[in-house]
């Protein structure tokens, strides 16, 4: 199951930074929010795998769809090929060389910490609430400050001048 | 918890979506693509955290998740929002062209 929806998600957002128009990147981008929900679900995160499909692939693309729809851009975007993207991309692949070997890494030591074994109802509404609402209220209170900044933000930015 | 597969290949695989991201960021020109891109990477992250949080059963990772994603959709409404606006004041939506502070 792992390496299926893994495969999604790679092809995914492969296709969506390389599709040539936004409304196929993000359609590509729906592809790959299924793929993670998959994956959480496999992972036990039962609630995430929910959240994923309404929240990612339910809200946020279908608002970047209408945004993309709205505004009917025809213009061409070219990559600005040249020496000094050259340069970048080369960057870009060695630091993300470097940054998969730390990650291969990086599972070993976690393993040897702790890999328990899962305790009952790992991952469920009942159980990620009730450490959500004691150990993480604040966080959780800041949360919802930080999107009512948000909502009046958003209505600020979308009035006729700006 | 799928035993057969170990937390090193949910690691890699979030590295390897979050350097996708990253070339998407760096290599593209279209805003919306940019801010999708910005999405790719923001998943990666929450790949990890949700990873980490089952090989540890600790479900503080779950939480932080749902924060992410309060963040990300924060995000979605300003920065749609913002791209709008760019739109409308100058008919594009090219990162190239919005060069108003460079002086």
């Amino acid at each position: 199951m792992f390496y299926l929806f893994g495969f999604g998600a790679l092809f995914g957002a492969l296709s969506c930074v390389l599709a040539r128009q936004p409304i196929m990147s993000a359609l590509f981008l729906i592809v790959n929010m299924l793929s993670l929900a998959g994956l959480y679900a496999v992972l036990n995160a039962h609630l995430i795998a929910a959240l994923q499909i309404i929240v990612y692939a339910g809200a946020i693309i279908v608002l970047t769809l209408f945004v993309i729809m709205l505004l009917n851009m025809r213009e061409k975007e070219g990559l600005a090929y040249g020496h000094k993207v050259v340069l970048q991309a080369a960057g870009i692949v060695v630091v993300a060389f470097v940054f998969v070997g730390i990650a291969s890494k990086a599972g070993n030591l976690a393993i040897a910490t702790g890999g328990a074994e899962l305790s009952a109802g790992f991952g469920t509404v009942v159980e990620v609430g009730k450490v959500m609402f004691t150990e993480y209220i604040l966080t959780f209170e800041i949360a919802s400050v930080l999107l009512l900044v948000a909502l009046i933000g958003a209505v600020v930015l979308s009035k006729a001048r700006v | 918890m799928d035993i057969a597969v170990p937390l090193n290949h949910y690691l890699i695989l979030s590295a390897v979506l979050f350097s996708i991201g990253v070339v998407g960021v760096v290599s593209r020109r279209n805003v919306i693509i940019i801010y999708m891109s910005i999405e790719v990477m923001l998943n990666a992250v929450n790949l990890t955290f949700v990873a980490f949080s089952t090989y540890l059963n600790d479900m503080g990772g779950h939480v932080f998740v749902f924060m992410v994603m309060a963040v990300a959709a924060a995000e979605a409404a300003v920065g749609l929002a913002i791209i709008i606006a760019i739109f409308r004041n100058r008919r594009s939506v090219d990162v190239d062209k919005v060069n108003l502070l460079k002086g």
